[in-house]
């Protein structure tokens, strides 16, 4: 059932969800939400299961117009986002009445929003998820961005108003703009040397202009590996590969399933919703942390999720 | 005691908070890409193992932290690494036709010293071993080649390699699935699809399968 339409796409907006894990061996990445703390919120402050689609805005917003009347949530990045022109809350649940019209505009913190509307984005389903590939052209709006003229179908509940208004604590909301990234060492660190391991956890890197949903390259201190080349092996969001010529790359939702470049560290994932949250151009830092920090980190994240749950 | 020997070469590694890098080996090689695919098809059975993907030489397992730890699903991956290995079973084997007509095919022949026609003899003279379906969906690395088509990747890899080019690198070789950028070799291409997006899965060519190519006219 049509719950919106878009008016205009704003730069990249996708559906996705929580991926296709299992279709790695074919090569396939796991994609689905770069934030999927933002992604799981958002569904849990619509009433619906984290698993449900939503749309990943990135950088400058669309504007939809409400095809019937919705329950909708708007998390992640801070895109302005508005109702008939009045700012609209975020990390909370607001109803949409037909024909009001939400815009995400620009950025003002973050890089990636998620809209959620209550019974779940419906889109096409491949390999098990609604999440976009835009490499294959498959999954979410027929394997493509969402382009001004397209009607997005969602599950048709009546939006329950005992869950509009419902809203995540401020603090319990991730601080987009603390830009420093907790990361495990890698399996190839020693690679480094001392300098180099140095290096990678006290200085300051910048996303450049190569970064998407795949990962992104890191302009920073030179760093170089030695040793032979390593045979391919399976690799996971929050990989920092460092290909020869010393600038890492950060590996995120849409990343190549296997690679053959040493690993220097792996992102936690308590951090890759900041992580998916950096634009090309901000600064950030990496923060060695223990296993066990890691954990406390990812458990506090998903008891403020479970605080959205009823 | 071959079984101890080969515990003493299997090398855990942590990948981020929920996954741990298996290392079986550190060389292209049949009996350790074996090893690699069934103790990742033996740990998938496991409740705390979320996905396992068996590299040239070693696993990446993720796993669910809430029901083991790094230490506890490493003691179990030695243990299960210890097993005698299965018996490498063929796999399917896929004849590919491959029209020789790469752009890089002439540069190969002279960067190897060999006419042309050679390179493909020799190209098309192994059965090669699919050891690992990754990096972009269906593609396959294929090897190893014989020694003496050995070559480093291109200095400037190319911004587009069409789908379905035909590519040699190092000890292996592979057919591009997708429009993608790449710094291998293109040697040929083949009509035959390696990504297959409306099957499940989506690939042709699945790890353990092997492949030859013979040399076709179109």
């Amino acid at each position: 059932m049509d719950a919106l339409r878009v008016e205009a796409a704003g730069m990249l907006a996708t559906v996705q969800d929580l991926g296709r894990p299992n279709a790695v061996a074919a090569g396939v990445p796991p994609g689905g939400a770069m934030d999927r703390f933002a992604h799981s919120a958002a569904n849990l402050l619509a009433g619906n299961d984290v698993r449900a689609a939503t749309l990943e805005c990135t950088l400058t917003g669309p504007r939809l117009v409400a095809e019937r009347s919705c329950l909708v949530a708007i998390t992640g990045a801070d895109l302005d986002p508005r109702v008939n022109g009045q700012p609209a809350p975020m990390w909370a649940g607001i109803f949409l009445s037909v024909g009001d019209r939400l815009t995400l505009a620009t950025r003002r913190s973050g890089a990636r929003a998620y809209v959620a509307v209550a019974g779940g984005v419906v889109a096409d389903r491949w390999l098990g998820s609604q999440a976009t590939y835009l490499l294959a052209a498959r999954g979410g709006m027929r394997g493509r961005a969402l382009v001004a003229g397209d009607t997005i179908a969602a599950a048709a509940t009546p939006g329950s108003p005992a869950v509009a208004g419902r809203e995540l604590p401020r603090h319990l909301r991730p601080d987009y703009d603390d830009r420093v990234l907790h990361a495990v060492a890698g399996p190839h660190i020693d690679r480094l040397g001392r300098d180099g391991r140095h290096a990678l956890f006290s200085s300051a890197f910048t996303v450049s202009h190569q970064a998407d949903r795949m990962g992104y390259r890191l302009d920073g201190p030179a760093l170089d590996t030695s040793g032979e080349e390593l045979l391919s092996f399976g690799l996971t969001a929050g990989v920092v590969q460092l290909p020869a010529g010393g600038k890492p790359i950060l590996l995120m939702a849409d990343h190549q399933t296997v690679g053959g470049y040493p690993v220097i560290a792996t992102v936690v994932r308590a951090s890759l919703p900041i992580a998916a949250q950096l634009a090309p151009g901000d600064e950030l830092r990496f923060a060695e942390v223990s296993i066990e920090e890691a954990l406390r980190m990812r458990r506090a994240q998903e008891s403020a999720l479970d605080s959205l749950r009823n | 005691m071959p079984a101890q020997r080969s515990t003493t070469r299997i090398r855990l590694h942590p990948l981020g908070d929920a996954a741990l890098l298996v290392e079986l080996g550190t060389r292209l090689d049949t009996a350790v890409n074996t090893r690699a695919i069934a103790l990742a098809a033996a740990l998938k059975k496991r409740r705390d193992v979320r996905q396992a993907l068996a590299g040239c030489a070693s696993v990446t397992v993720h796993f669910d932290p809430e029901q083991t730890t790094h230490g506890a699903l490493g003691s179990a991956i030695k243990r299960l690494a210890t097993r005698r290995p299965p018996m490498d079973e063929p796999g399917r084997l896929h004849r590919i036709p491959v029209v020789y007509d790469g752009p890089d095919l002439d540069a190969v022949a002279s960067a190897l010293g060999l006419p042309a026609g050679r390179i493909v003899e020799l190209h098309t003279q192994a059965i090669y071993r699919v050891f690992v379906v990754g990096f972009v969906p269906g593609w396959a690395y294929l090897g190893p080649v014989p020694e003496v088509l050995k070559l480093p990747r291109r200095s400037v890899p190319r911004t587009q390699v069409p789908a379905g080019s035909v590519a040699i690198a190092g000890q292996m070789t592979g057919i591009y699935p997708l429009p993608t950028p790449g710094g291998w070799h293109l040697i040929g291409r083949t009509s035959v699809r390696v990504f297959l997006p409306d099957s499940d899965p989506p690939c042709l060519l699945r790890a353990g399968d092997r492949v030859k190519f013979f040399a076709a006219d179109r």
